[in-house]
């Protein structure tokens, strides 16, 4: 499974992206691969307050919902408009076009995410 | 993988999507070796068989089948099963794997030196061959021996085992279940794979087939079927023969529902799309009531939208009257229509 190195990962298989001015998040490679393919997709209200473990979307395939959690505390910034109409860019693309929103940190150095080696090693045991 | 009535079974093979799209298009092989599959043989089958089952095995011909019920004193669903007759002494039962063991154990409390019941978990292999290009693949690997009509069953003689071959399935599509020993079992799905290849078959997983049975609005014992539940109040009246004189488990009640209506009843609901899919579980709603609940839901690959059966007291709204279900705390819409949503085939 891909893990790119530059992002932090949720051990609930969400991935951040740290920026200047915020974060970005999506679920991961192997997240996509367990849900197969995405048909639906509930993004959060802009402006919306989030604590780090709350549920703040869900992703859809046809065999399951699956709840998406803040991998941090923030503010929910900007999200995906794309996906409700291409929910399988969820598939094709999970850390690129597939994002699902951005967040604006509570605090500047995210606590309790994991590199892209330490998830990798959560996905094998 | 998942864990399924102490079996293993794989979700999807090369995805639930394309399993799906393949068996509506060309063809779809699924394993179904999980399946309970019980002989019942001896003189005394026949009229022990009347004695339990909901459908009346009597109208039944040699190398004929149909769907049944095994039901409770209450007239709630046990099992739902098919039910083939091979001769007059000789029938073939095909179970559920979750209810395998308790049916079995079920049956052989009926035993007597006249008829006796067979087939533990584990012993048997099955497949199921669905799709538009079913007959053409089964012909190939059969090399000509002609294949009976549909809702029939015929013992034919591969790789030098008998097996069973029935024109039946749980895909809404005209296909084949194949039940064989195990070792044949591997070679007639080799077998059926190869020559399906230039055809477009692929191997379909558990996620497919809930998916498939559901479009042709087919129940799923343990969620549109129970103990609690009777096959009156889950839409499925004209498999429960009263036409006999014959008692049966639950038939008093079941005698009384088909007659004066059921309490609750089985409908189908429609969502739309870019709405979020209708679920097992949901709440459904008519104005600020609820009426029931949905038992089996999916988005489904062919309609583009969610597709649902659902449990709701009645007098039931009448199809296309617009009713809601809840999904994770806001109202989505949705239209009654019939169980089956897609045109039969």
């Amino acid at each position: 499974m891909n893990t790119p190195n530059d992002l932090l990962y949720a051990k609930s298989h969400e991935w951040l992206r740290l920026e200047k001015d915020g974060a970005t998040v999506g679920i991961t490679d192997h997240a996509q691969s367990a849900l197969s393919d995405v048909v639906f997709v509930e993004l959060p209200k802009t402006g919306r307050k989030v604590k780090a473990g709350e549920v703040v979307a869900t992703v859809e395939s046809v065999k399951a919902a699956s709840d998406i959690y803040a991998p941090v505390a923030g503010e929910i910034t900007s999200v995906n408009s794309a996906l409700p109409n291409d929910p399988g860019m969820i598939n094709r693309e999970p850390y690129g076009q597939g994002w699902l929103f951005r967040i604006q940190p509570e605090q500047p150095k995210p606590i309790g995410l994991l590199s892209n080696t330490d998830y990798a090693a959560t996905l094998t045991s | 993988m998942i864990p399924f009535a102490g079996w293993n079974l794989p979700v999807e093979y090369s995805g639930l999507l394309a399993e799906h799209k393949a068996t509506r298009q060309e063809a779809g092989l699924f394993d179904i070796s999980h399946m309970g599959q019980i002989r019942a043989q001896g003189k005394a089958t026949l009229s022990c068989l009347e004695s339990i089952l909901a459908n009346d095995p009597s109208k039944l011909k040699d190398g004929e089948g149909h769907y049944s019920f095994i039901t409770n004193e209450q007239g709630g669903v046990i099992d739902d099963l098919l039910v083939y007759r091979l001769s007059p002494d000789d029938f073939f039962l095909v179970v559920n794997a979750s209810r395998h063991t308790e049916i079995l154990q079920l049956l052989k409390k009926h035993e007597t030196p006249q008829v006796r019941f067979s087939g533990n978990p584990g012993t048997a292999a099955g497949m199921a061959l669905q799709g538009p290009q079913a007959a053409a693949i089964l012909n190939q690997v059969l090399q000509g021996v002609p294949i009976p009509p549909r809702n029939h069953i015929a013992k034919f003689t591969l790789f030098g085992a008998s097996i069973l071959i029935a024109t039946t399935g749980y895909t809404g599509e005209n296909g084949y279940e194949i039940f064989s020993d195990i070792p044949t079992g591997l070679k007639i799905w080799s077998a059926l794979l190869e020559a399906g290849k230039p055809l477009g078959l692929l191997p379909c997983g558990l996620g497919s087939r809930d998916s498939l049975r559901l479009e042709a609005g087919l129940p799923l014992n343990g969620q549109d079927l129970s103990p609690e539940i009777s096959p009156i109040e889950a839409g499925l009246g004209m498999f429960v023969d009263l036409n006999r004189a014959r008692p049966f488990p639950g038939r008093a009640i079941l005698e009384k529902q088909k007659k004066s209506g059921s309490p609750r009843i089985s409908i189908g609901l429609q969502g739309q799309p870019g709405q979020p899919p209708p679920r097992h579980g949901y709440p459904v709603y008519q104005g600020h009531k609820q009426i029931g609940v949905i038992t089996s839901g999916v988005p489904s690959p062919t309609l583009g939208h969610g597709i649902a059966l659902a449990l709701v007291t009645t007098p039931a709204p009448a199809c296309g009257q617009d009713l809601e279900f809840e999904v994770r705390g806001r109202r989505v819409p949705a239209k009654v229509s019939p169980r089956r949503f897609l045109p039969k085939k």
